[in-house]
């Protein structure tokens, strides 16, 4: 009925009551819909270093999620990513891209097989409509659990630690991108060793009615290892720093597009490797990706490191210490080579870790090759100048834990 | 006593009447702007009807004026503010409500309540139209446009092959093929499928038409609407300070500081026609203006059967202006309320209550009230798009008291055994008891009402036929088809003699694009 009424408002998350009770600054975001924590202190340092050092303890619940169920589920999922769905065993993820029909991105998420005729979707943006056009004819249920399952990530070091504490099983067989069930403070749900940080991490799933009783739990249990609730702009640092991209800040969705030139290819976005051309039969894209396997990608998306000694000379003409922001920068900044602008960078941070400022970059052939010498465009004092800097591969950071 | 000799004689006072002469003046010619009636504003008049209670008798909100000419004529200077019209209610049957909101993810939640499949349909479905808007608007929206190098048959080559044609996917041909044809309902029911948003997308396809949106062409007329989004007038949606009173009243007062004359009584008899040009005007008071160029902003009716003697005139011109169709099929019903309408779906006062609110349930209740209109009725069970003034703009009325502005589809010009006070008084009956089944204490909330029949709209307003936009927005009525063949650049084929009222392209709305462009041809022909 009409509640709505009177609070036309963003959503909550099932962990608001926890979430908004610990957001001392009040610097909420808005993603997907719902309204999220930004930074839960003023800056954003101590989350950050949580997600590095201890464990971040982050709420993900606004990712779109999808139940994919029946006898045609897997043919669907083979049908509307590159990925090779038949090659996905039960209790494993696959990160993906997927395409319109000419190879052009339309989103990216997590595929995980729950069992042989059930898989979860995440995606940023809403693909029902998507998922339904292409299952047409097709054996499947699509439900839309995005409000019901409440999401955590737990990013950092010490994250195994802490789940080993508050789960009901230990989580050390759990390896990267698969998933097991589980229970926390007698609540079942599914823990997924994956995450956004590119550090050894966790993602619980669950019903929306366990999210508060998880929340605590975990809370409770990961004291002793330093858990810390953190913002979204933290995450967003450590994801440039993994050499992940986002939707709507590092590409755009085909279907949002104005133009031809704002849409990128899997290729175009570091994800070749999700394009299983081996696979059997169309799926959609499948056509234009081949065509861009065998003649080439016409952009690339990339690092970039600044030179710091060279920032440092920029700012130092005019008599300053070198400046750069302490978060991630969602904002176009050219990218040239030879006095010719080759391409753009579409996030960049400072990387509290690796002491580097870094950049996720899109240039064109050949300039995206690692080692490429090319400048960015900064400003120095209300002046628009160069930086020197240097192409070079994803991810930036790559701790061996991750994997381990 | 001023001369009466101008450089240019600019015939009605509404906006695109205003606009023109200030563009004239501003360009540093003696101008002079006639107005029949004793109130300059043309169709965009706020008048007090009861003591304290304010209304923009006619035409309610602003939809598109040009920011160039907000810019240009300095209008806030001189008064003008474009307070915001935030969203879009439909109450339902079942005393719940479709709201839409001006925030994507807010209006996303809203329809994902009533259907999820439709809160994403209504993404995709925006934005192919503004992608169809973006596509066609080079070809359509030449301006001035060029009539003699395009015919309809021109166009299909032009997609194809024309300049244009590169950024144009095979898709988007196909699409644009469809909506070309398509009625608005035969559109969204591929698209949606929850019945109050279908109706309530459908309704703003036939305002001012005489259609239903089961009609062939009305699908047209909802791109129609992304034109303006694709086009720099982003966000120009609104609700003027004062009244769209207000609109025109900061329009003349910057014409008159450009040095504009304003007469008001003055009403046009003729043309004055000298040596095959328009060399002046002869007023129904016996004086006679001289002027270079005479510019009509009065409706295509007047402006070319009844100001200027059909001979100075092609026989093919005559009738494509006869054949022009500006068949009224809308009323206003204008209220004063002691009290906030108590919607059952709204309780109390919320944001909403500034927004619009839409009487279109579904699809077949909207082609309902066309059945009635189809046979000389008005509808029983109309159409409506109310906004409440007073919520916006708490000057419209007295404190703690409302004003309301129902604008309502269907209402014939020419009902079956014509207009007279017994039927204007049943129409507004109509009215007033289908409010009332959504805000069930109107009536005893009224303080006073004003019924206007599409007869009223031409007695006062002078529009001939009544029909809000001087002449529906149909394709056929459009672009360089408006207001005939070959003469949609403001131009007439009586040298002298320019047209730029909403009966021009780009046509109707209080957008004032007719009235600057026209100016901006004078000015050409001057140089």
């Amino acid at each position: 009925m009409a509640d709505a009424f009177h609070q036309p408002l963003l959503k909550r998350t099932p962990f608001h009551d926890r979430t908004a009770a610990l957001c001392m600054p009040q610097n909420w975001r808005r993603w997907a819909g719902y309204i999220a924590v930004g930074s839960y202190d003023l800056g954003v340092d101590r989350e950050y270093w949580a997600i590095r050092n201890h464990a971040a303890l982050i709420d993900v619940s606004p990712l779109m999620k999808y139940v994919i169920e029946g006898p045609d589920a897997a043919r669907l999922l083979d049908k509307v990513t590159p990925r090779n769905i038949a090659r996905l065993a039960v209790g494993q993820v696959y990160y993906t891209g997927w395409c319109d029909d000419d190879g052009k991105m339309l989103d990216d998420g997590t595929v995980t097989r729950l069992g042989e005729q059930s898989f979860r979707l995440t995606s940023a943006e809403p693909t029902l409509r998507w998922l339904a056009m292409n299952a047409v004819g097709m054996q499947v249920a699509i439900t839309e659990v995005t409000d019901r399952v409440a999401t955590l990530s737990l990013q950092g070091p010490k994250s195994r630690a802490i789940l080993n504490r508050c789960c009901e099983s230990p989580v050390d067989g759990l390896k990267y991108f698969r998933m097991a069930a589980n229970r926390i403070a007698g609540r079942a749900v599914t823990i997924s060793r994956t995450g956004y940080t590119g550090d050894l991490g966790f993602e619980i799933w669950m019903d929306a009615g366990d999210a508060l009783p998880v929340w605590d739990a975990l809370i409770e249990g990961g004291s002793d290892y330093g858990i810390t609730p953190c913002g979204i702009l933290a995450m967003d640092m450590a994801r440039v720093e993994a050499g992940l991209f986002m939707l709507d800040v590092d590409y755009t969705s085909a279907t949002h597009a104005w133009i031809p030139g704002q849409k990128s290819s899997p290729y175009e976005m570091g994800l070749g490797w999700t394009v299983s051309l081996d696979k059997p039969g169309y799926f959609v894209g499948r056509r234009a990706l081949e065509r861009e396997h065998s003649e080439g990608s016409a952009w690339k998306m990339v690092g970039l490191e600044v030179d710091w000694e060279g920032l440092e000379r920029a700012f130092a003409a005019v008599g300053l210490p070198p400046q750069v922001p302490a978060m991630a920068i969602r904002g176009s900044m050219p990218v040239y080579r030879a006095g010719q602008q080759v391409g753009y960078a579409s996030t960049s941070t400072w990387s509290p870790v690796l002491k580097k400022y870094i950049a996720l970059v899109h240039l064109q052939r050949p300039h995206y090759e690692p080692g490429t010498n090319v400048t960015i465009e900064i400003t120095v004092e209300h002046h628009r100048r160069q930086a020197p800097a240097r192409v070079v591969a994803l991810p930036f950071y790559d701790p061996e834990w991750k994997r381990k | 006593m001023a001369s009466n000799t101008y450089d240019a004689v600019v015939i009605g006072a509404g906006h695109n009447g205003l606009i023109a002469a200030a563009y004239l003046a501003r360009a540093g010619r003696k101008v002079v702007v006639l107005e029949r009636r004793d109130v300059v504003g043309g169709a965009a008049v706020t008048e007090e009807i009861f003591p304290g209670y304010r209304f923009s008798e006619f035409s309610y909100v602003v939809s598109l004026l040009r920011p160039e000419i907000i810019r240009d004529l300095e209008l806030p200077k001189h008064g003008l503010k474009i307070l915001p019209l935030p969203s879009t209610v439909t109450p339902l049957d079942n005393g719940d409500y479709l709201a839409g909101w001006d925030d994507h993810d807010l209006t996303r939640q809203e329809i994902y309540r009533h259907s999820p499949r439709d809160a994403e349909a209504a993404d995709e479905y925006s934005r192919q139209m503004a992608r169809a808007a973006k596509a066609i608007k080079p070809i359509l929206g030449l301006v001035p446009p060029d009539p003699s190098s395009l015919s309809w048959r021109d166009i299909k080559g032009l997609l194809r092959l024309g300049q244009f044609g590169a950024s144009l996917g095979e898709q988007e041909l196909y699409r644009i093929s469809k909506l070309i044809t398509q009625s608005s309902a035969d559109l969204l029911e591929e698209w949606f499928e929850f019945d109050p948003l279908k109706g309530t997308k459908a309704a703003s396809g036939i305002i001012g038409t005489f259609l239903g949106p089961r009609s062939p062409g009305t699908a047209y007329v909802l791109l129609h609407h992304y034109m303006g989004e694709i086009d720099g007038a982003f966000r120009a949606w609104g609700f003027a300070k004062n009244g769209n009173g207000g609109v025109t009243a900061s329009i003349a007062s910057s014409a008159r500081a450009l040095g504009v004359e304003i007469r008001t009584g003055a009403a046009v008899q003729k043309v004055i026609v000298r040596g095959g040009r328009a060399a002046g005007v002869a007023l129904e008071n016996g004086d006679e203006l001289q002027a270079t160029i005479v510019l009509s902003a009065a409706d295509p009716k007047r402006s070319f059967l009844q100001f200027v003697d059909p001979q100075h005139f092609p026989d093919e011109f005559t009738q494509a202006i006869r054949d022009f169709r500006v068949r009224g099929s809308s009323g206003k019903v204008n209220i004063a309320l002691s009290e906030l309408p108590q919607f059952t779906c709204m309780p109390g006062e919320g944001p909403l209550h500034r927004g619009a609110i839409s009487i279109s349930p579904s699809i077949d209740y909207v082609e309902r009230a066309y059945d009635d209109a189809k046979y000389g009725e008005f509808s029983r069970n109309p159409y409506m798009d109310i906004i409440i003034p007073s919520m916006i703009d708490r000057d419209m009325a007295p404190p703690g008291h409302h004003v309301m502005s129902c604008f309502v589809q269907y209402a014939p010009y020419d009902i079956e055994g014509g207009w007279d006070d017994a039927r204007r008084d049943a129409f507004g009956e109509a009215v007033i008891s289908t409010i009332e089944k959504y805000a069930p204490n109107i009536r005893r909330a009224i303080v006073g009402k004003q019924v206007i029949t599409p007869r009223d709209i031409e007695r006062i307003a002078g529009i001939t036929g009544g029909n809000i936009f001087h002449g529906e927005l149909l394709l056929h009525q459009l672009f360089f088809l408006r207001p005939a063949p070959q003469w949609a650049d403001f131009r007439t084929p009586l040298p002298g003699y320019y047209f730029g009222a909403s009966g021009a392209h780009p046509g109707g709305g209080v957008m004032g694009a007719a009235g600057k462009l026209a100016a901006t041809e004078v000015l050409k022909d001057w140089r």
